[in-house]
């Protein structure tokens, strides 16, 4: 039964998005938030992340935008007094924040009780050694680590454990001295190396081409437990979870494998005592039925949320009630709403997780795949086979894959060491080795994946050469098709292998013969109920997807012409994220207050707007034009909104418009205006609004002719975005070579805008919602950075507190000018440069932009709410209040993942780089900014600050906050030049050197030495090169975890922040404090 | 692959291909919504006279284990010496396979035992028709040989004495205590988890009367079909009951067989209970379990004798999932505890009857 004493609970979130910690804890907490709030219990939630879902107003009761840190907890816990926490919601951020909170005795100082699993339980799963001597208690085996000091200890190790084995050289990094080995002989050789480098070597067994298997369990306290999935990595072990491509449910084992896993699962979670969720990972002996437990997550996770989506399972609200002290059997399944909680889903389809990486964002950043996460977010694929699941999945990662078959030719030297040797692209390695008559017994070899995948993707392959080997259309028969279309080909894959591409010259228009020969032949695709229970007793759901594999429609489509299709944001990606999801799910409440049937396209399980209630039908499903086409020909809605979910549903506006479908908002006609700069920049011209000057231009001549002209620095962007890179400055010849290689292909097809690039201007960005061209509310932000920080880098303080009223006047102005011209109805965001008061328009985008839950929160007005009752055609009212009507001052922060992206320059400036924002409020800026950056991961330095400040004027602008942290008692180190230019200026300083420098102290030994506080290093131009000392020392402070600026703006706001305040100064408030 | 079309009783046509052998076929249609255990399910005597849905799509990954036989005679991975459901039906039959324990695929196993297998039907929306109909007869029927219309009853067959042995089998002779297993169409993991257990099973054919052997303790297994036809079995049951107080356990058919005995009736579920998801509730207790089931019949509960009780029920709808008497050592559980297929969570019903073998 429920615990009646609880009435008031915090919850902690799990702060910015950031790679190994993204939307899924959204996810987690806004359902834990909702189960609670259903039992009448009030809710606290620490968040600084502004941009979620769970951060909306009418989710918790009272929001807090701090860190998610144990001081900043106890504060908010001193003034709520919450009768119990819950820390299973918020990744390992809360968890972590938790188990400090619970060893300083926060907790049971303010008597806070845990709900769910207990603190010892959560601190049994994550100290190894504990670990490992829980489960021992209980004859599970884990992965066992032998410490040697010797050779012959070595040798008897790896004895007992049986080759083959791994050897690492303890306390070295990077995996210095590791390797495998065979047998003896090698194992003495690797040794040998490996004492060279360390004292002590640990041997383990070796479980390198094992599968890797997980089950999601699920305990209440009265000892009752489920499993509530099972998934199988693609990937053998060896490969990140979060880096596998992962499949649902487990694929290729037996009844006798699966339930013995299972049952030790249950064993497991007993042992420990788990009250709610936690994940068990295995690895499992692809040769017999032996395993080794990897890890037990006492929270839920990624992998909680991917199985709550594959299975229709709310696994974050039924741990939530689990922690309010039911039974599972005392729950019903939200899905059916008639059979209990207490029931393990049966699934009948396949899902298929495939990560999204965005490697190529970032300079030197190692490619290989291994036991630490790159990746940025994920896709889920569902269907009725693997193959279609598998090419649904590749298709919706969104890197320009049109699936399994079909694609650009990869260009790869050595097909073998790309096999074995995994990387972001191996799977399309597959398919060009498959093509080149690779077997699968090779291919399994190089690779260890299991023989079973390999062969259903073979099959993609084969029926891909039969249709290959027809040469034409014409020759395309109808059975042919449809086993196309079931093993999950689309119309343009099809058209591509018969040759209609080459034929038409024309993707779409090849996609579309296919598609009408297909329709003309009644090969349709049916919507089918992710229903929990593979259709055994009847469910409530509208949790669906489309396959070719069936006969006919579960559900019932009435034609009322009541639905409005919202298209979703796709995987998370560097440049769009969370914040889309909030603008779909603020879509989808207005659309269902209105009346309205909600329906939403979507295929990312870390969001919130595929949540199982968050709408009236969840399309699971590609957002791709043919998909998307699918749905609406059989939706048949009243209207589609592509303005909430970021670039890929506003890229497919045109070629729907060209089908008739009805677009609400602003016509795809004023968007394809605003998107096609020659179209948009003589619409400025004709307003006399001033744009940087430009070039469209189609070949690298006619660039370096442009640039000849008006000089670097330069901004480069192709008129529609290729694989999610946007706008870049180019500051040289070399970084201007490699932007185009990445993102555009320079062609008569796809030109590339080029312009002329204004230092040391502002950047400001206007949000704002028009009705039938005019504006009819708006927000208006400053960065704080000058242009050149990429704008979703970029720190950005809003309301604006630094700009001319003039400045704000005229942007007023011309804003008002181009909604009009363009006849915007929805939201849309310009983003503009100005220095003194003169303003040049950069870009304008026809949709929501990062920045509109931001803007809306601080200014408490729902900019999206407002957007689609004016695209739903409904009366809207212009709000009374305004930006300069706000008593305080909002601070959006970047996060970034440098350190989980091994190698990479951590430098801001060519390509977006961020994985995640926090948004904070404060009375002024110092305060709101000190909360943002120390939200996002920096902390306020105790003594010692390296300096090196960059160019003659960057150095300039630093001076006054150097001289600031002299005066506030800090001690100064820097590198040559500028040290002789604090010197000169009269701010003392010691001299460090750079690493190419013989003299010392040397700046990395200080860092190594954790000497070093807080690193400010401003590269001199915006093309760092890559073994340069300055790269050296970026890295060295994100690998040692120091703090690092590298924008001299932003370092002056933070030195002044916490220079003139200290955390004690910070004030508790909640957002609803901010009146 | 040849093609196929499964018709049901109600004139509802799907389409597929032949995978199996190739032979119309036709029996009561039901469906399993099991996502694994193929070889266990199909060789479960308890599907005799059934045409086996699975609604998990992807069937066949992991081929075919070998029919090794155990010293003791009983199938090393199967649950019984041969296949008994009378064809497969499934949504993508994956013909290449890939298991290190696997020695054939799955279609040339039903090749070599002569049972139809058919893949490329749309096994949800089959299921749909047989969740709002009921179970149904059907036929798969060859579209090359439209006049070849096999016919087949399953009301009012007794399948439990097609299925059952014919004479005694003793396992674990001499090991101690001894268990008669009275065969309906007993499942291999029935004995194994008896034997397991260190106690001698005898089995003995469904209506052979054992009262006046010596034994310790009686189980009733499973076996396929309306218990109903099974008069001879009840009568024996209600002999024994009379005689003595000796421990009595029942799985499945055992429920039913022993409910009726102790006065109950029997009623044919609309849709059976066939899945690995089944929860179940032990009466009175917080205890929840998920159990494996395969039944068409269930036993009505109100209709129990003064001295029985529901031992537990099923979360979902509410059906008996066992039965026990309020004094003696007599009890019974629907589902399968032996589980293969399925989840091993409740195989303390064993430990419980053998615990009480004194």
């Amino acid at each position: 039964m429920k615990d009646e004493n609880i009435k008031k609970v915090l919850l902690l979130g799990s702060g910015a998005l950031k790679i190994g910690e993204a939307g899924e804890f959204d996810y987690s907490g806004s359902q834990a938030l909702k189960a609670l709030r259903e039992e009448g219990v009030y809710t606290v939630l620490i968040n600084p992340n502004i941009a979620t879902v769970q951060t909306s107003e009418g989710v918790a009761d009272q929001i807090y935008f701090l860190p998610v840190q144990p001081y900043f907890v106890e504060r908010v816990i001193e003034k709520e007094r919450p009768d119990g926490i819950l820390l299973a919601f918020g990744g390992q951020t809360a968890l972590n924040c938790g188990v400090e909170l619970y060893k300083s005795g926060v907790l049971e100082k303010y008597s806070v009780k845990v709900l769910g699993t207990p603190v010892q339980a959560i601190m049994d799963t994550e100290d190894r050694e504990l670990f490992v001597e829980k489960l021992n208690e209980i004859d599970v085996k884990t992965i066992k680590s032998e410490a040697c000091e010797t050779i012959e200890q070595a040798r008897k190790a790896a004895a007992q454990l049986g080759y083959p084995v791994i050897l690492r050289a303890a306390y070295a990094l990077g995996g210095l001295g590791s390797g495998f080995c065979d047998n003896e002989e090698e194992l003495d050789k690797l040794a040998e190396k490996a004492f060279s480098f360390s004292p002590q070597v640990l041997v383990e067994k070796s479980l390198k081409g094992w599968k890797e298997i997980e089950y999601e369990v699920v305990r209440d306290r009265y000892d009752n437990c489920i499993t509530v999935c099972n998934m199988e990595n693609f990937d053998p072990l060896g490969i990140h979870t979060g880096e596998s491509i992962v499949i649902a449910p487990s694929q290729t084992l037996t009844n006798s494998e699966y339930h013995k896993l299972r049952a030790l699962s249950i064993k497991i979670i007993r042992h420990i005592g788990i009250v709610g969720e936690c994940n068990v990972q295995y690895a499992f002996d692809p040769k017999s039925e032996d395993y080794r437990v990897i890890e037990v997550n006492a929270r839920l996770s990624r992998s909680s949320a991917l199985a709550s989506k594959a299975t229709g399972y709310p696994l974050a609200f039924v741990a939530a009630k689990l922690g309010m002290g039911y039974g599972l059997f005392e729950l019903k399944n939200s899905v059916t709403k008639t059979t209990s909680a207490f029931f393990e889903p049966a699934l009948d389809y396949v899902v298929c997780k495939i990560p999204r990486w965005d490697l190529s964002k970032f300079r030197g950043v190692d490619k290989e795949l291994g036991s630490s996460m790159k990746s940025v977010g994920e896709v889920m694929a569902i269907g009725r086979n693997f193959e279609e699941a598998i090419q649904k999945g590749l298709r919706m990662i969104g890197q320009g894959m049109h699936g399994f078959v079909e694609n650009k030719e990869l260009e790869i030297d050595d097909i073998d060491a790309a096999l074995r040797e995994p990387t972001d692209k191996r799977v399309f390695i597959i398919s060009k080795a498959m093509h080149k008559g690779y077997t699968i017994d090779q291919i399994h070899d190089l690779t260890k994946i299991d023989k079973w995948f390999l062969q259903k993707l073979k099959h993609i392959i084969d029926i891909d050469e039969r249709m290959k080997a027809l040469k034409s259309v014409n020759n395309l028969d109808k059975e042919l098709l449809r086993e196309a279309k079931i093993y999950g080909f689309t119309d343009f894959q099809i058209a591509r292998a018969v040759g209609l591409e080459t034929e038409l010259h024309s993707m779409a228009k090849a996609g579309l013969v296919v598609r009408n020969l297909r329709k003309s032949y009644g090969i349709l695709p049916y919507v089918k109920q992710i229903d929990t229970l593979a259709a055994e007793y009847p469910a409530q759901t509208n949790y669906l997807y489309l396959t070719y594999s069936a006969v006919a429609h579960d559900i019932k489509f009435l034609g009322d012409k009541r639905s409005i299709i919202v298209l979703g944001s796709g995987a998370y990606r560097i440049g769009s994220s969370v914040e889309f999801d909030w603008c779909g799910v603020q879509a989808l409440q207005t659309i269902r207050k209105e009346g309205y049937r909600s329906v939403m396209i979507n295929y990312n399980p870390e969001t919130v707007s595929t949540d199982y209630d968050m709408c009236d039908r969840l399309y699971f499903d590609e957002l791709t034009f043919e998909r998307v086409m699918d749905i609406i020909d059989i939706e048949n809605p009243h209207g589609v909104i592509v303005s909430t979910g970021g670039q890929i549903p506003n890229n497919l506006a045109m070629r729907l418009d060209a089908q008739r479908v009805p677009i609400l908002g602003t016509s795809a006609k004023d968007i394809d205006n605003a998107e096609d700069r020659a179209k948009f920049s003589s619409m400025l011209t004709r307003n006399g609004i001033n744009q940087p000057e430009w070039s469209a231009l189609t070949s690298m001549d006619d660039i370096n002719k442009f640039i000849d002209r008006v000089g670097f620095p330069v901004l480069v962007r192709p008129s529609y975005v290729l694989s999610g890179a946007a706008m870049n400055v180019c500051s040289n010849a070399e970084e201007l070579e490699r932007f185009l290689k990445l993102a555009a292909n320079v062609s008569e097809d796809h030109p590339v805008v080029v312009s002329r690039f204004i230092e040391h201007a502002k950047e400001i960005e206007m949000d704002a919602v028009a009705k039938n061209g005019e504006i009819i509310a708006y927000a208006i932000s400053e960065h704080i950075e000058f242009a050149g920080v990429h704008s979703g880098d970029a720190t950005i303080q809003f309301p604006p507190q630094k700009l001319y009223v003039e400045t704000v006047r005229r942007i007023k102005r011309v804003s008002r000018q181009i909604a009009k011209e363009l006849h915007i109805s929805g939201p849309f965001n310009i983003q503009f440069m100005a220095r003194d008061n003169d303003i040049l328009v950069i870009e304008c985008n026809l949709r929501a932009s990062r920045s509109f839950p931001f803007v809306s929160k601080v200014l408490k007005i729902n900019l999206i709410e407002i957007a689609t009752k004016v695209m739903l055609g409904l009366p809207v009212e212009k709000p009374h209040k305004s930006l300069f009507d706000l008593d305080y001052v909002g601070i959006k922060a970047s996060q970034f993942s440098f350190n989980r992206l091994q190698k990479a320059d951590p430098v801001l400036g060519v390509d977006m780089a961020s994985t995640g924002e926090v948004g904070c409020i404060g009375e002024d800026t110092s305060c709101a900014l000190l909360k943002s950056m120390l939200s996002v991961g920096y902390r306020i330095p105790e003594r010692n600050i390296l300096l090196s400040t960059g160019s003659a004027k960057q150095k300039a602008e630093m001076l006054d906050a150097a001289r600031t942290l002299v005066q506030h008692g800090y001690k100064l180190y820097a590198t040559g030049g500028t040290s002789k230019f604090l010197t000169e200026n009269g701010v003392g300083n010691t001299t460090v050197y750079w690493p190419s420098e013989d003299n010392q102290p040397q700046a990395l030994d200080m860092l190594h030495n954790h000497e070093i506080d807080m690193v400010v290093n401003i590269p001199k131009n915006l093309s760092a090169g890559e073994l340069s000392n300055g790269y050296k020392i970026r890295r060295a402070a994100i690998d040692l975890n120091v703090p690092l600026i590298t924008n001299s703006r932003l370092a002056s706001a933070f030195i002044s922040a916490f220079c003139n305040m200290s955390i004690e100064d910070i004030a508790i408030k909640s957002w609803s404090e901010y009146k | 692959m040849k093609n196929v079309t499964l018709v049901l009783e109600d004139g509802t046509k799907f389409h597929g291909k032949s995978f199996g052998y190739d032979q119309p076929v036709a029996g009561e249609v039901v469906f399993n919504t099991a996502m694994m255990g193929y070889p266990e399910s199909l060789t479960d005597p308890s599907y005799a006279g059934q045409l086996m849905t699975l609604t998990y799509p992807l069937v066949g990954n992991y081929g075919v284990p070998p029919f090794t036989v155990e010293p003791d005679g009983i199938a090393t991975f199967m649950e019984s010496d041969k296949i008994y459901a009378s064809a497969i039906i499934v949504a993508d039959y994956s013909e290449e396979y890939s298991h290190w324990n696997a020695v054939e695929s799955l279609a040339d196993w039903l090749k070599r035992e002569h049972v139809p297998g058919i893949t490329g039907i749309d096994t949800r929306q089959l299921t749909k028709v047989l969740r709002e109909h009921g179970v149904m007869m059907g036929k798969i029927l060859f579209d090359d040989e439209p006049d070849n219309i096999p016919q087949a009853d399953y009301e009012g067959v007794n399948f439990v004495d097609l299925v059952s042995c014919k004479e005694i089998i003793r396992y674990n002779e001499g090991a101690g205590k001894k268990v008669v297993l009275v065969d309906c169409g007993v499942k291999n993991n029935i004995i194994r988890c008896l034997t397991n257990r260190g106690v001698e099973v005898v089995r003995v054919p469904w209506n052979y009367d054992y009262t006046s052997m010596d034994f310790d303790g009686l189980f009733l297994g499973n076996g396929p079909g309306d218990p109903d036809m099974c008069e001879d079995a009840v009568q024996i049951i209600r002999k024994q009951m009379s005689l003595s107080r000796k421990p009595i356990c029942g799985i499945c058919m055992g429920n039913q067989l022993l409910a009726k005995a102790g006065g109950a009736t029997i009623y044919k579920l609309k849709y059976g209970h066939r899945s690995h998801n089944q929860p179940v509730r032990e009466v009175g207790t917080n205890k929840c379990y998920v159990t494996s089931q395969n039944h068409g019949y269930a036993v009505d509960a109100k209709t129990l004798g003064k001295d029985w009780r529901e031992l537990f029920v099923n979360m979902n709808d509410g059906s008996n999932e066992g039965v026990c008497h309020v004094e003696n050592p007599w009890f019974t559980s629907q589902f399968h505890p032996e589980a293969c297929s399925g989840p091993v969570d409740t195989e303390f019903m064993f430990d419980r009857f053998v615990d009480k073998l004194k």
